[in-house]
This record gives structure tokens, C-alpha cells and sequence, in this order.
């Protein structure tokens, strides 16, 4: 469904990725690991064409969405992202920023919308938040709130960047439920992140990035518990060292 | 929260608290007594006291007088609220135009770039001699009146000066805004209207509200073209009598016609901030 082809992104002259090959199945959930600067976000920020790319392709449903004649905006229905700082609106309520994007960008009908966002908050126990502007939310709920207003517009790829890195370690677990009620459902997602427990627990596919390519990919049991990789070893094993597997 | 009762300790940085006010509150009092005193002394107490009192602040010329300068202030709030209106849109338009990326845009780029080099770098003064003597001149058909040349002056120039601060607000919102605006799949113009604009709007509302005081005082300018506005007005009555009184007049009215606009925004800015956060 997903799938990028030798992809290249530079920053001037450093080399974020590189030759970056890695296929997304439908309904898969894949979780990509790496060092901070290994460039996981920025191959999702690459796949919602927020950043240009310096070679390769990157097709969706068989699409070259990296086409230079492609509507970017068109391409970005399709696909939803959450990301680590949240990013939600902070002058509109929860509700508008969850409605936005439905009614000035698919024009759905105000009410039907509504009912709909309404019915999210009540899965994700948020709907006597509706009317609060979000710097009065935790972290937790906010990033729920974020998660919601990229679900409304029924993506058919979520894209999750370190969607949990900014959050109190007792705030993640509400995020991650959420999550894994998705998966659940199907939803097919490509999520970056720093968990190895939610990593494990979540993914059907774990791919290591290492210097802008994919060093090492495979189930989870396989590569977070024994790893062909020297360096996916290697970042293991700070990762264990640093309480977090 | 009945149940609960402040340990002696806490009653005691109550009380200690109480007796700290009442005490700054009587030290405040007694220091502007005392600054007042000295002032009042010091004023009316001067050797030309007496005859200050009669140039400036005649009460009968002060009545004599006030119809003829509220007249002009009548002008000047008119054009006032037109001139503030069309610079503020004018503002907007080119900082946002000068946010346009694309090469398609190149020119709209450069013309607004150039506008707000050149006439924030031009006085005003020229530029309203420009358009209610100059303009004028070329005796086209349908010339609108120089009170309005010269109110299209005074939105050029100010209009230059807002684009400023709108820019200023424009950049102040975080990238990261527009990133999730427009992962969304909200368009550049959906993601400027609806999500970096309210921010950048609210965030610049003080400075903005500067240069419409700033505006209030320079639209009495178009008098230089003819009109009279409360200025020009209370320097006619000032040379009719020798008495300076009617300037006095209608700096009053001036601070006056500022109190509600600041007041306004004031209201405005902090009922944003409460309901956007501070609910911790």
C-alpha cells in the first residue's frame, strides 16, 4: 500500500536518508527504531510531503504521490499524522480543531461532523473536553485530541511521529491504548518511537534505521530480542541500559 | 473545602500579610499627598502662574470655543475609523502577500517588499503633499476631494507600518503549526485563514492598537491640504483671541477619544489569554 523506493533526503550536506527502501502492507503496523537522528521522522514527514525529497519515489496504493505533478494537498487527505509536540490549534476548542479539517477540506455536512467527532471523544473519554481550549488538557489528552483529528478524516495510512516522547512515563499508557485499539481495527500506521515495550506489543514489523538506510527489519521478537545486526545490538543494548526495554 | 482550617501557622502569615497591605497602602496615600502638594505648590506657586492660568486654561473661552473643535474632532473620528479599517486590511494583504512562496509570485513579492521599505523610509508629510497637492494636479476626470487624498495618504503609509507588525505576527506562529495544519490536508490559503492568521492577529493586537493611536493623532495632518480637523480648528480659535486655551481643549478631547480604543483591546487581549490557558 505504502512504498518507498531508494528514497534520498539531505539537509545541505548532511545525509538524512539514504537509499531508503521499505514497503507498508495494508492493515500492517510497522514501527520504525533508530538512534535520535537516524531519520525516522523525517522519512514520515517525507511520505506526508511536508519535505521535498532528493531521489527516489514514494507511491501510495500505487500512486507516485512524489510526482511533481501530484497536488500535495490531495495526497495528504489520505493520510493522517500525529506528532510528538501534538500540535493542536490552540485558539480553537477541541471540538473545532477535531471538525476543521473535515469541514473546510472534505466539506462534510457541520452536524454530521460534529456527531462524529462527539462519538471519538466519547470512545477516547474526552467529550466533557469538547468546548476547553487545549493548553487546559495534559499532555496525554491532548495527544488523544491530536489522534482524533487525524482519524476523522478517515486516512488510509496514519502516520505517528514519537507520538508518546513528550509525555509524563504515567500519561503514555493512555496513549498507547488508544493505539492499540487502531490496530485493532485495522488501521494501517507507520509509527516512530522510542517505546521497545510498545514497539514489541504494537508492531507486526520492526525496522531498524541506521544512518538514513534500513539496517535491519522483521517481526518484533526477532529484532528487539535477537538481532542479526551488530548495530541494532549495539543500540539495544544502550536502550536496556537506559531502563527502557 | 469547609472542612478545612489553616494550621496557626498559616493564620499567622494571614494576619502578617493583612498588617503588610494596610501598611503599604497608607505608605502609598501619604506619598501621593505628598508629590501632589509639591506639584500643586510648585505650579501655582510659580512668579507666571497667573498668567499661565489665563492663556492655557480659560474657562470661558475653553466653552467658547469646544463647538467649533468638536466639529473637527467630528473629522477627525471619521476619518479615523475609515483610514484605520482600509490600513489594517491593506496591512494584512501585503504581509501576507510577502509570505507568498512560489515563483509565480515573484512580482507580488517584490512590489510588497518594496511598499514597506519605502514608505515606512517616507514622511508622512510628503506623501500627503504629494497626494492633495500633487495628485490633484494632473485634473483628471472624477478627482475624488483631497479629504479623500488625503485619508489614501495616511492608509499608505500606515498601511506599510501594519504590514510590519502582521509580518512580525505571521512568524511568530511555530512551523510545526503549519505542519499539522497542513497534514491535515488544509491548503496554503485554508492554513493561513484558519490557523496561522487568529494566532498572528492576537498575538500582534498591542502593537497594531500603537499605530491606530498613532493614526488617531497624524489624521489631523489632512488639514495641511484645507480641512479642518480639531487641531486646525483650535489653532483658528487660538489666533482669534491670543488665548491658547482651545489647544488645551482639544488635547483633551484627543486623550479622551484614545481611553476606549486602549481600553477595548486591553479587554480584548486578556480575555484571549484567560481563555486560552492559565487554567492550571
Amino acid at each position: 500500500m505504502l512504498d518507498v523506493a531508494h528514497l534520498r533526503k539531505t539537509f545541505g550536506t548532511s545525509v538524512v536518508l539514504d537509499d531508503l527502501s521499505l514497503s507498508v502492507d495494508e492493515h500492517e503496523v510497522v514501527a520504525l527504531i533508530g538512534a535520535s537522528g537516524s531519520g525516522k521522522s523525517t522519512l514520515l514527514r517525507c511520505v506526508n510531503l511536508l519535505e521535498g525529497i532528493d531521489d527516489g519515489v514514494i507511491r501510495l496504493d500505487g500512486e507516485d504521490i512524489t510526482d511533481p505533478r501530484a497536488d500535495p494537498d490531495v495526497v495528504r487527505r489520505r493520510i493522517g499524522m500525529v506528532f510528538q509536540s501534538y500540535n493542536l490549534f490552540p485558539h480553537m476548542t477541541v471540538l473545532r480543531n477535531i471538525t476543521l479539517a473535515p469541514s473546510k477540506v472534505h466539506k462534510r455536512d457541520a452536524r454530521e461532523i460534529e456527531e462524529q467527532a462527539m462519538e471519538w471523544l466519547r470512545r477516547v473519554g474526552l467529550e466533557d473536553k469538547a468546548s476547553s481550549y487545549p493548553d487546559r488538557l495534559s499532555g496525554g489528552q491532548q495527544q488523544r485530541v491530536a489522534i482524533v483529528r487525524a482519524l476523522v478524516n478517515s486516512p488510509r495510512l496514519l502516520l505517528l511521529d514519537e507520538v508518546t516522547s513528550a509525555l509524563d512515563p504515567e500519561l503514555v499508557g493512555e496513549v498507547l491504548t488508544m493505539i492499540r485499539g487502531l490496530k485493532d481495527e485495522g488501521m494501517t500506521m507507520v509509527l516512530a518511537t522510542h517505546e521497545m515495550g510498545f514497539a514489541k506489543q504494537v508492531a507486526d514489523r520492526v525496522v531498524f534505521l541506521d544512518g538514513g538506510r534500513v539496517l535491519e527489519s522483521g517481526p518484533p521478537a526477532q529484532v528487539l530480542g535477537d538481532p542479526v545486526e551488530a548495530r541494532t545490538r549495539q543500540f539495544l543494548a544502550r536502550i536496556i541500559e537506559a531502563g527502557r526495554l | 473545602m469547609s472542612a478545612f482550617q489553616p494550621s496557626e501557622i498559616q493564620l499567622g502569615r494571614i494576619a502578617y500579610r493583612r498588617r503588610q497591605t494596610v501598611r503599604s497602602v497608607l505608605l502609598a496615600a501619604a506619598s501621593t499627598a505628598v508629590v501632589g502638594v509639591v506639584l500643586v505648590l510648585g505650579v501655582t506657586g510659580a512668579p507666571g502662574w497667573e498668567r499661565v492660568k489665563r492663556s492655557f486654561f480659560d474657562g470661558s473661552i475653553a466653552r467658547e470655543y469646544l463647538p467649533d473643535i468638536l466639529e473637527g474632532l467630528w473629522l477627525n473620528l471619521r476619518l479615523l475609523v475609515v483610514c484605520t479599517l482600509a490600513a489594517l486590511a491593506l496591512g494584512l494583504l501585503i504581509a501576507v502577500a510577502r509570505t507568498l512562496r512560489g515563483a509565480v509570485f515573484f512580482p507580488v513579492r517584490a512590489l510588497a517588499t518594496g511598499y514597506t521599505y519605502a514608505f515606512r523610509g517616507l514622511p508622512l508629510i510628503i506623501v500627503l503633499y504629494v497626494f492633495t497637492l500633487g495628485v490633484p494636479g494632473l485634473r483628471l476626470e472624477g478627482m475624488p476631494s483631497v479629504l479623500v487624498l488625503g485619508g489614501a495618504a495616511l492608509v499608505i503609509v500606515y498601511g506599510a507600518y501594519l504590514a510590519e507588525v502582521f509580518r512580525a505576527g505571521i512568524e511568530s506562529v511555530h512551523p510545526s503549526q503549519l505542519a499539522a495544519a497542513r497534514s491535515l490536508g488544509l491548503t496554503y490559503r485554508q492554513t493561513m485563514r484558519h490557523v496561522v492568521l487568529p494566532q498572528a492577529v492576537r498575538r500582534v493586537t498591542p502593537p497594531l492598537l500603537n499605530d491606530v493611536v498613532a493614526l488617531q493623532k497624524d489624521v489631523g495632518l489632512v488639514s495641511l491640504a484645507g480641512p479642518i480637523d480639531a487641531v486646525r480648528a483650535a489653532q483658528i480659535a487660538t489666533a482669534q483671541d491670543a488665548n491658547f486655551t482651545p489647544y488645551i481643549v482639544a488635547g483633551v478631547l484627543f486623550v479622551l477619544l484614545a481611553l476606549p480604543l486602549i481600553g477595548v483591546t486591553d479587554w480584548v487581549t486578556l480575555r484571549a489569554a484567560r481563555r486560552q490557558s492559565a487554567g492550571f
